[in-house]
């Protein structure tokens, strides 16, 4: 036996070992005896007193939300003060009676008093139930004077949402409103409580957790009224983080106040990071009615107005991108190989293909051109002949390396991916296969493709920047309050246009001609001391018949829609936009000039803002 | 083995009356805590306490039936299965609160750090009893235990459920120390632990140690713990000598108790009953563990003695830092007050240490 020399256990040894665990037991016994002792019968009295009225309560100390700021550090929106009227019913007692004289001084009605009390009725006990908020001037003072006949009337001051600009950036900036029971359940807000305010769209959605801070709270005790006694605990809130959006408050004016009352949408991008400049919805909402609840009649009128003001066209309308598209079916017939510098076709106004014909914008046709000749007058007959040659998938596989028929990954919700066909795209979708005359409508953007203002401004960039797509970003940076100056938000890139160099500059050359030559679809808006690059395009909104006269005037409604896809200075440059303007034509007429607006805005801040003149042009001489 | 007579003789039935009086009591006050408030919505929660004690009896039959030598003999087995069952809470467990506690088997779910104390208790009583010896467990003899307790340990912190793992933690030091410790492993284990405490301190993420103060501090937080605790004391003290009288509890009432049905049940029945009611019912929990610690005594084997020391030992912390906790003594935890709050795991798992008290005491005088 290896541990013979250790004395084995024996039942007195237990014995021993127990009458200690039993002297444990009875200590532990004698201090929970004299806990109880202490709590009941000498501090009983104390304790009953408290018990009484409930009067320990939680109160609840919201975090002032943060502050929205632009780029240069110009307000956007802040928080203004606010009376909210709230009551807790278990100090309103007798409750009628209170009820009564609330409805009398403050002007609610009764009925909505008492439904508004029994939809909360479920909620803890000690959380008063919102009433009104807002309260004006008069109703405060008549509530005010009167606080003693109305026990568990509170009056609670808190933040309220303003957007200062009003409807200005309206689609960026987003709304607040109640959370609600999906966003309560679904876990990824924890410590929101129903009648808390969340981020509904918008920057105020995206930042969500950034802008809201913590909320924090207080035990107080109060008196049988329900008024505070005595303040026991604080803890304070931590206010929400104030921003800076990448907008510069300046240019998305002049890029508003260009596009008018048109419809439409312009984006401003920096080239060299994504950042977003400027995103113009037109037209656009007052985040402000959202800030009380909107009313139905506000509610409606936004709702069933045809020009879709909730919408984000920026980021929600998918529109053809019609000669725009060139950009891309250049950069793939270039880097393919179907064409290249020496290439010219000619251009008699119109094309055969199988048994149909193809037309060109300019009906007495371009004769002879190369590629850049052809990009700067955006002749259809030569990207037909390119686009043949490509074939729709190669040339998908292009667009899709753009960007484009895919999310751009901006920071707001609900942006669509636009659509970039492929042969097996159709045949799943429509179960018929690929025609190839439809590649001709594909080469010129028409067709099935759609995409969005934002993803045409992305690809602008990158065309001007040497190639590199970004993520647009909304955030330059998080304010660090007492910490230092406001940290950028790094950029973020999402990949490369896959051409050479050489093909990448013949095609910035092209752009470079289609404002700076003397036959560039664009001339009209060149400047005398900045270079700007370029794209016009008129996507059909109508597809006329056969040999309809294509400058017969059609209806409004039916007008083509006007793009503009540009960056400015064409070297290194700082700016890239893109505008659409709905119905408004001709990209050259309608749209280029709000884009020239926006350039010179940003490139010289100190020149007075001109006005945008959209000039009408005789319909024969109206070039895409 | 035929079943002995004698076993019947022998059966403890003090210890059942005690059991049953506390169960008597908690479905009591479950029944004040959930109808005191007209707008609750678990009215029917004493009756399904009831089928849980109705369970539970059999759980405690079972438990009681087959001698604890033999349910020795078979611990390893059932340990390897509630460790696995452990192991799949952290992997497809249900969440509830921001932990993962919940195992969903079929329609019921199990909570299996509940019968991993017993399977615990049982594993190291087995052991201690073949290695006890009057000098004191060495560092190097105390491997196997610390491996016995330390792997659910571990398990149940990454739930994570601090107060089940401290309690598991207290039960298993318990037993070690009942069984001797060797005097200058004692002192080095102090030491060690005087140690590296600061440096774990120092290596925690700050949201880490605020939790663990706030666990020790409920003051800390007092919007939170620190509120449910005001309010605990307050339900407790205002119940002075008598008590406001039976479903007469304010602070019950209007729910400003927090879980008044599971952890805060003391509360409720110390504001109805008073002085008088609460150190009846704290009596009534003294009896009941020193009868445990007499059914060990009056053991003549020391795995029975172990095993009983170790069940007592187990019902005796839950008692004690469940209402130390509810007047303000110890940290906030989720731990049950045995056989009085609501809660199926609970109640089966107490009923079990109920029937191996039970089980120890009737086979006191056989010899296999």
């Amino acid at each position: 036996m290896p541990r013979n020399y250790l004395k084995t256990a024996d039942h007195e040894w237990y014995r021993q070992r127990i009458n200690l665990a039993v002297g444990i037991v009875l200590a532990a016994f004698l201090i929970l005896l004299l806990r109880l002792f202490y709590l009941q019968l000498i501090e009983g009295q104390e304790f009953r007193r408290l018990s009484e009225n409930n009067c320990i309560r939680l109160q609840s100390i919201d975090p002032p939300r943060g502050l929205i700021f632009d780029r240069h550090g110009r307000l956007l929106v802040d928080n203004r003060a606010s009376f909210d009227l709230s009551i807790n019913p278990r100090d309103a007692r007798p409750l009628d009676q209170t009820l009564g004289r609330l409805a009398c001084f403050s002007g609610l009605d009764l009925s909505q008093i008492q439904s508004q009390i029994t939809r909360h009725r479920q909620q803890a006990a000690y959380r008063p139930i919102p009433l009104r908020r807002d309260m004006n001037r008069d109703a405060l003072a008549a509530i005010e004077a009167r606080r003693y006949d109305l026990p568990g009337v509170v009056v609670e001051v808190r933040a309220r949402r303003h957007y200062l600009y009003g409807e200005s950036a309206g689609h960026l900036l987003g709304y607040l409103g109640e959370v609600d029971a999906d966003e309560l359940a679904g876990g990824k807000y924890p410590g929101y409580r129903s009648g808390d305010f969340i981020g509904k769209t918008g920057a105020e959605k995206a930042f969500e957790t950034l802008l809201r801070g913590e909320r924090g709270g207080r035990q107080v005790e109060v008196d049988a009224r329900g008024q505070v006694v005595r303040v026991l605990r604080t803890v304070d809130a931590v206010p929400g983080r104030n921003l800076r959006l990448s907008i510069d408050q300046r240019l998305q004016a002049v890029a508003e106040s260009a596009l008018g009352t048109h419809t439409g949408a312009v984006v401003a991008l920096d080239p060299n990071t994504g950042q977003v400049l400027a995103m113009v919805s037109q037209p656009s909402f007052d985040p402000n009615l959202f800030v009380g609840g909107i009313s139905r009649a506000d509610w409606q009128d936004l709702i069933s107005n045809p020009k879709r003001p909730m919408e984000n066209k920026a980021i929600q309308a998918e529109y053809p991108p019609a000669s725009l598209y060139k950009v891309v079916t250049a950069l793939a017939g270039l880097q393919e190989g179907v064409v290249d510098a020496h290439t010219r076709i000619s251009c008699a106004g119109q094309m055969s293909f199988g048994n149909r014909v193809y037309r060109c914008w300019k009906k007495g046709g371009h004769g002879q051109l190369n590629i850049l000749e052809a990009i700067s007058q955006s002749c259809d007959v030569f990207f037909y002949q390119t686009g043949i040659k490509l074939g729709v998938d190669r040339l998908a596989w292009y667009a899709r390396a753009c960007g484009l028929g895919a999310l751009t990954g901006v920071d707001l919700d609900h942006e669509q991916a636009g659509l970039i066909p492929t042969a097996a795209w159709k045949q799943g979708r429509f179960g018929v296969p690929w025609q190839r005359g439809e590649t001709l409508s594909i080469a010129i953007g028409q067709g099935f493709n759609l995409v969005t203002p934002l993803q045409m401004a992305v690809l602008m960039a990158a065309v001007g920047n040497g190639g590199t797509l970004y993520r647009p970003q909304l955030l330059y940076g998080v304010d660090r309050g007492q910490d230092g100056p406001v940290e950028p938000v790094p950029a973020a890139v999402t990949g490369k246009i896959p051409v050479g160099e050489q093909v990448l500059a013949m095609v910035q050359e092209g752009l470079f001609r289609v404002v700076q030559s003397e036959r560039g679809t664009a001339r009209r808006i060149r400047l005398d001391d900045v270079a700007i690059s370029g794209k016009t395009g008129t996507a059909q909104v109508f597809s006329r018949k056969g040999d309809a006269d294509r400058n017969a005037p059609v209806a409004d409604h039916l007008k083509d829609h006007a793009w503009f896809g540009a960056y400015a200075p064409s070297q290194n440059p700082q700016i890239a936009v893109a505008v659409v303007v709905e119905h408004g034509e001709s990209g050259s007429s309608a749209a280029a000039p709000v884009a020239k607006a926006v350039i010179q805005a940003y490139l010289k801040p100190d020149d007075p803002v001109a006005p945008v003149e959209m000039v009408s042009v005789d319909p024969a001489e109206n070039e895409e | 083995m035929m079943f002995d007579r004698r076993l019947i003789q022998n059966f403890d039935w003090g210890l059942m009356a005690a059991v049953t009086l506390l169960a008597l009591v908690g479905v009591l006050t479950l029944y004040s805590a959930v109808n005191a408030d007209p707008a609750a919505h678990q009215r029917s929660l004493h009756t399904k306490q009831m089928i849980w004690f109705a369970m539970g009896l059999g759980a405690m039959a079972m438990s009681l039936t087959i001698s604890y030598k033999t349910l020795g003999r078979w611990a390893p087995i059932l340990y390897g299965l509630v460790v696995a069952m452990l192991v799949a809470v952290l992997v497809v467990g249900k969440f509830a609160g921001g932990s993962q506690r919940w195992l969903l088997i079929g329609p019921i779910s199990v909570q299996p750090s509940e019968p991993i104390k017993i399977c615990v208790v049982i594993m190291l009583a087995r052991h201690y009893a073949k290695e006890v010896t009057t000098r004191g467990f060495r560092l190097r003899e105390l491997a196997w235990p610390m491996a016995i307790t330390g792997l659910p340990f571990v398990l149940i912190v990454r739930q994570p459920d601090l107060g089940t793992a401290m309690l598991l933690l207290l039960i298993a030091v318990s037993m070690t120390v009942f069984v001797k410790i060797e005097r200058r492993t004692a002192l080095k284990i102090i030491a060690f632990g005087t140690v590296m405490a600061p440096l774990v301190w120092f290596f925690l993420k700050g949201y880490q140690k605020q939790r663990i103060l706030t666990f020790l501090d409920p003051g800390r937080d007092p919007l939170g713990a620190g509120y449910h605790i005001i309010q605990s004391k307050i339900a407790i003290g205002s119940g002075m000598l008598t008590g406001k009288g039976y479903l007469k509890g304010t602070q019950n009432a209007l729910s400003f108790l927090p879980e008044q049905h599971t952890d805060f049940i003391f509360s409720v029945l110390a504001e109805e009953w008073g002085f008088a009611g609460s150190a009846l019912l704290l009596m009534l929990f003294l009896l009941l563990i020193l009868w445990g610690l007499k059914v060990a005594a009056d053991s003549r084997d020391p795995f029975g003695i172990i095993l009983a020391v170790g069940v007592t030992a187990m019902i005796f912390w839950q008692v004690v830092i469940n209402i130390g906790m509810v007047m303000g003594l110890m940290p906030v935890v989720g731990v049950p007050l045995p056989f009085v709050s609501y809660g199926g795991s609970s109640v089966m798992s107490m009923m079990v240490c109920a029937g191996l008290l039970i089980n120890v005491r009737m086979r006191r005088f056989l010899v296999e």
